[in-house]
């Protein structure tokens, strides 16, 4: 790691007059993506503002038919919370199934989700869900929120203090890991929200996460794995590596899909 | 630099230390605890987790001027005074391992799994929740019977979990 | 059988250390004064260096040194050496060129050490590192292992088309013969994939001088101290070998890749007096990547010939094997003597002629990884033999049944004299662990889910316990493979057991003490073995090739032998009796036909005091040392059989159940050797299915962390179920084969063949991945929908 000045504010309030001040300022959640990059010596930011201290970005609420979930709040305690297992336990699931148990325990979904890692998890629910991004500015729509790899709606020193999801009828999600870093290879969140219905492919876009109008369309008939029967996502924009091409990653996209499907009607 | 206080292992510490300094550093090098190890540079290995405020973490991804308060314990400190904590003489009496480099990482993994999912766990939890630990000298097969093993002496030993057992859609 | 005697699943005397976190490790070992290396490395896979300018380097905060190959050069330290000469057919000697720990002017993999940077801190010394330029005019890289031989760039100008060496084995003729006869040919094409160790602690080393006494100390991750310090005293010239001791502490796993004596090290104990403070290296996971040395890299052509009855009567075997940019310390022993003589498995195969190249490529050297050629073998030979079982339609147990080798000792027409092995009683146990019988029903079921269910076999052959020195002396080994132990009896009866081996994961201080509690029937508490330092262990080979067992505890064995005889010359004065009429048994020395009795603590105690007998007529003390040389390898062999359920929707392979039989001779703690075994399948599981080292065109290693090279995890695997056979080894006194690699050996054609099964077509290689099992799978089911 390069050297950096470290600060830990007490609120978001306190973090956002650190980011202004601070010369190329970087924050610093559960840094489970941002340590590693640093450790690298990828990443070589000046200061460090840790939301660590920050206890007005932590806690789950439920508000009528949306969900509140506080930046800080880490997977693990997305996973464990009753309020979400009642709420949205296709999102539960999800945070559970995040990288893996102590990974869970510091990762945070603000961080996650403004990182907008092609193969994070995170995104993909709050694409399929219709979340809105929060933050010490303004509401972003999830749909507009992720713009590409690794880039988001962000503005410099706009930090993300919840994300509200929606309290849908059904939801579910499904991922195929990478066997190596366990990220997803390709991870499928489908959720019905009265008559709509959204498909979410993460770790498979070139772009990053996506939703999946076909798949979205044939749901719509009828909302059981049955009706994507025969529908192939198409492998153009679809992500290349060693791991998986992007005709085996489209194919998985189909696969993934119907799982979430059974997930979320229980079947 | 940067001062830091926390308690480690039960006994309150305090050090100056640069920034980037990581957890697993500040124990091996400013401690001397060097039981808590470094097996990889990608936060996946899982020889260096420990726990902080009771939750397993990876002590190589987390810096250890943002622990300010914090409790942390090593594979030192968890029996406490004396004798073995049951998962250390479960891992001994099943040959959960082999080298010993990632034992003190998986130990304390195993802990935390007990302390999360109670004391009767099934083979597939345990491998699932083992995801963040590589051994590359047993085959899992013993530490698994290990974790199990561990798992139900804890309870005997009156070390019931802290949390209720997660319930998520799975 | 006692509590804690031969054959006794003695819970681990070294645990304790370990379990509660007071295991000492290189890393954690601290000198004080101590200055960190870092190891400036070559982004090239193949490049001139035209000039290192680190002029501003060394002006930077903490730095204290840096040195290049020039530096190296200039203090006359000798390159890094392989220790095995391989001759060519026509009987020249190999092509090497020089591996010097710091590049001289030319840098040949990505990784490549260019120089070293000793600092205060690591940071310092590697932020020092970036502040170095490095003016390298990039050549074209050669990378590919079947077309390295006569490619257009050249690794070293020794090896002109990048051939080390052209070798063969076995009798052409007679081979080629056989093939013309036969019924039936079988042809297989296949890939041994790299792989890299990842033992998970990574390499280290402390270098340490005492000016004052003028003596060089070296703490590092090695797998036999002594070799390390032969090599850097004899050939590397960093001193002589009484002015240089080299300590291996605990050592968190090796798999072969620390047996090898690397730049590294060498480099910390030479900087040691350069800059006049200990310096300590630690490698992070991804030098680890690059640097140590990787495993396997074959691609072969492979055939067998079969008679009208379904005899196999001939094997014939091309190989070509990368070697990676230089020749490791024993780089060129695996694929040919550790190799070739391995392609008669079990079998009774009269005809066996096989053919090895050597490439160079600028890639990470290549050596013994666990197993070590005879993975590769096995793999060859297993496939081979279920494919013809198949294209013979044969049952693939009765097809083995039929061929394997039932009279012993049997020679193979390749250098072995195979000496004991009941392979039919293997195979009869395994079948009735994975119930063959019911395979049939089980598939039925995996296919009314949509899954494809497949069941492999693979009898594997091992040739362990290396080595007779004078057989290994002939094939090129630098080195005699013999062991050395010391008993030393203190004036209570406690014994120390010093050995040459060297114990990473293996378990010897519970074993080797096992062995001699049981044999002076003391407590095992009384008995502490010492190992890994070569200022108290006073020679020894180290530990690879499953050889601590067979080799190192024979010499134990001998040198107990010897403590007892001296033991019974103290009686006799003690009791008063005649050393003819001296028993020992039971921890006591008795006189034959009385009730007079001498307890082995106060014989030793009597053997110091010396006051019962005269000093010139028997000398005081008792302390028995030994070196033991075998007088043939040792041939571990067994039989797994894999279980596999494909998701043909998303290639995802399940193992769903393992049946391990193995025949190690006699086996000295179960528990133990079944550790062993759980191990080595996980690595040869690894291998099948989720690991492979990938160089792109121009030489990157694309898998050069955990995040891309897929390391098992608990959840890729299965419990195992394992049994044994015996049948004891004739060669040594405690009829020990060996156990350390057996698994990771018979693993990858059981993994194989059950997927190919699974399948109905061959066509897949290791590591069978979800993409690859998918895409084949797709063919599998086109082809069942066409049928």
């Amino acid at each position: 790691m390069y050297a950096f000045t470290y600060h830990r504010p007490g609120s978001a309030r306190q973090a956002a007059g650190l980011l202004a001040k601070k010369e190329d300022a970087k924050i610093l959640a559960g840094g489970h993506t941002l340590l590693p990059t640093m450790k690298q010596r990828l990443a070589s930011p000046a200061a460090l503002v840790d939301l660590g201290g920050c206890g007005d970005l932590k806690g789950i609420v439920r508000k009528g038919r949306t969900l509140h979930v506080g930046a800080m709040s880490t997977h693990a305690e997305v996973a464990a919370s009753a309020i979400v297992q009642e709420a949205i336990p296709g999102l539960a699931y999800l945070a559970s199934h995040i990288g893996d148990p102590h990974v869970r325990h510091r990762g945070t979904i603000g961080g996650s989700v403004a990182n907008n890692d092609p193969a994070a998890d995170y995104p993909a629910a709050c694409l399929a869900l219709g979340a809105t991004i929060v933050t010490n500015k303004r509401k972003i729509e999830a749909d507009d929120f992720f713009t590409g790899l690794y880039e988001t709606a962000l503005e410099e020193g706009e930090i993300i203090t919840k994300v509200v999801f929606p309290v849908v009828s059904k939801a579910g999600y499904a991922k195929f890991r990478n066997p190596a870093s366990r990220y997803a290879l390709v991870g499928v969140f489908v959720a019905k929200r009265g008559s709509e219905i959204r498909v979410a492919v993460t770790g498979a876009g070139e772009g990053g996460v996506f939703r999946w109008p076909e798949a979205e369309a044939a749901l719509k008939a009828r909302f059981a794995p049955k009706s994507l029967d025969g529908l192939k996502a198409s492998a153009e924009g679809i992500n290349a590596d060693m791991h998986a091409d992007a005709d085996y990653r489209a194919h998985l996209i189909g696969v993934m899909a119907k799982q979430a499907v059974a997930q979320a009607t229980g079947k | 630099m940067a001062s830091v206080s926390m308690t480690v292992n039960g006994k309150p510490v305090t050090g100056t230390i640069d920034p980037r300094t990581l957890l697993v550093q500040f124990l091996r090098e400013n401690l001397r605890l060097t039981g808590t190890h470094v097996g990889c540079d990608t936060s996946q290995c899982g020889a260096c987790v420990v726990h902080i405020d009771g939750k397993a973490a990876k002590a190589c991804t987390v810096l250890a001027v943002s622990l300010e308060g914090a409790s942390i314990t090593t594979i030192e400190g968890l029996a406490g005074e004396g004798g073995l904590h049951p998962m250390q003489e479960a891992f001994r009496e099943h040959h959960g391992l082999q080298c010993g480099f990632c034992t003190p990482g998986m130990i304390m993994s195993a802990v935390d799994i007990v302390n999360r999912r109670g004391h009767q766990l099934d083979e597939k939890t345990i491998r699932e929740d083992l995801d963040g630990n590589i051994c590359r000298c047993t085959g899992y097969h013993n530490i698994v019977k290990a974790v199990a093993a561990g798992a139900e002496a804890m309870a005997g030993q009156g070390m019931e979990r802290k949390e209720p057992p997660r319930q998520a859609a799975e | 059988m006692t509590a804690t005697g031969i054959g006794a699943s003695v819970r681990r005397k070294e645990d304790h250390r370990f379990i509660t976190g007071q295991g000492r490790y290189t890393d954690d070992i601290n000198r004080p004064g101590q200055a960190h290396a870092y190891f400036l490395r070559s982004p090239h896979a193949h490049a001139t260096i035209k000039s290192i300018d680190t002029k501003a380097a060394a002006a930077m905060p903490g730095v204290l040194g840096i040195f290049t190959g020039d530096d190296l050069a200039a203090d006359k330290v000798g390159g890094l050496i392989c220790g095995w000469m391989i001759h060519n057919k026509d009987g020249s000697p190999m092509r090497a060129g020089a591996h010097p720990a710091l590049a001289q002017g030319k840098v040949r993999y990505v990784g490549d050490h260019v120089c070293v940077i000793v600092a205060e801190t690591l940071a310092q010394a590697r932020d020092a590192s970036e502040a170095i330029l490095v003016d390298y005019e990039v050549l074209p890289a050669v990378v590919d292992t079947a077309s390295a031989a006569g490619a257009k760039t050249v690794v070293h100008a020794e090896a002109p088309d990048n051939t080390v060496f052209n070798w063969h084995l076995g009798n052409k003729d007679e081979t080629e013969a056989a093939f013309r006869a036969a019924k039936h040919v079988t042809k297989i094409d296949i890939v041994n994939n790299r792989l890299v160790p990842n033992p998970m602690e990574p390499r280290a080393a402390v270098g340490d001088y005492d000016d004052g006494e003028g003596i060089f100390t070296l703490y590092t991750t090695s797998q036999n101290p002594h070799v390390a310090r032969l090599v850097l005293s004899a050939f590397i010239g960093i001193a002589p070998e009484n002015k240089l001791r080299v300590v291996a502490p605990d050592v968190g796993g090796g798999f072969g890749s620390k047996i090898f004596i690397y730049a590294e090290e060498t480099v910390c104990v030479w900087a040691a007096k350069k800059v006049g403070r200990p310096v300590k290296w630690n490698s992070d996971r991804t030098e680890a990547f690059l640097s140590d040395a990787h495993g396997r890299d074959h691609v072969t052509h492979a055939e067998l010939a079969t008679d009208a009855d379904g005899k196999i009567t001939a094997l014939r075997v091309k190989t070509t094997a990368n070697l990676g940019a230089y020749l490791s310390t024993f780089s060129s022993s695996v694929p040919t003597y550790l190799y070739a003589p391995l392609l008669s498995g079990s079998y009774d195969i009269p005809a066996i002629y096989a053919e090895v190249d050597a490439v160079y490529t600028n890639t990470a050297p290549v050596d013994a990884y666990r197993g070590a050629g005879r993975p590769e073998a096995t793999f060859v030979v297993e496939r081979l033999v279920e494919v013809a079982a198949r294209e013979l339609g044969k049952d693939p147990a009765k097809f083995r049944m039929q061929n394997y080798i039932k009279k012993f000792p049997h020679q193979t027409p390749v250098i072995m004299m195979y000496d004991a092995g009941n392979y039919g009683a293997a195979l009869k146990k395994a079948l009735e662990i994975i119930d063959y019988k019911g395979i049939g029903k089980r598939k039925r079921e995996s296919a009314r889910n949509g899954k494809l269910r497949g069941i492999g076999f693979s009898s594997y052959i091992e040739a362990c316990g290396i080595a007779p020195s004078a057989a290994v002396g002939s094939l090129g080994a630098g080195v005699g493979l013999w062991e050395s132990a010391e008993v030393r009896v203190n004036p209570v009866g406690t014994v120390e057991v010093l050995t040459g081996s060297h114990s990473h994961g293996q378990g010897h201080e519970t074993t080797f003490a096992q062995l001699v509690s049981g044999k002076l029937g003391i407590p095992i508490e009384n008995v502490s073995i010492i190992h890994g330092d070569t200022d108290k262990v006073q020679m020894g080979m180290g530990t690879y090739g499953s050889r601590s067992g067979a080799v190192g505890m024979s010499a134990i064995f001998k040198a107990v032998d010897k403590v007892i005889a001296k033991g019974k010359k103290v009686a006799a004065y003690v009791l008063e009796a005649d050393e003819a009429d001296i028993d020992f048994a039971d921890g006591h020395f008795s006189v034959k036909g009385t009730d007079r009795k001498l307890d082995f603590g106060s014989c030793a105690l009597q053997a110091y005091i010396a006051h019962k007998f005269n000093g010139q007529d028997l000398e005081p003390g008792l302390k028995e040392g030994a070196f033991y040389d075998p007088t043939n390898f040792t041939f571990p062999a067994g039989v797994h059989i894999c279980e596999v359920e494909i998701d043909p929707q998303t290639g995802l392979t399940k193992i769903e159940r393992w049946a391990a039989v193995d025949d190690f001779g006699n086996v000295i703690n179960p528990m133990i050797v079944e550790g062993q075994v759980h191990g080595g399948i996980a690595q040869g599981v690894g291998q099948a299915l989720l690991e492979g080292a990938k160089y792109n065109s121009d030489g990157q290693l694309v898998t050069a962390s955990f995040m891309d090279y897929c390391m098992p995890r608990a959840d890729d695997l299965p419990s195992f179920e394992v049994g044994m056979t015996v049948t004891a080894c004739p060669s040594n006194p405690l009829g020990i084969k060996g156990c350390g690699e057996a698994g990771a050996i018979a693993a990858p054609p059981a993994v194989i063949n059950a997927i190919t099964d699974a399948l109905g077509h061959e066509d897949i290689a290791m590591p069978a991945t979800p993409q690859a099992v998918w895409r084949a799978a797709q063919k599998s089911i086109t082809r069942m929908a066409a049928e």
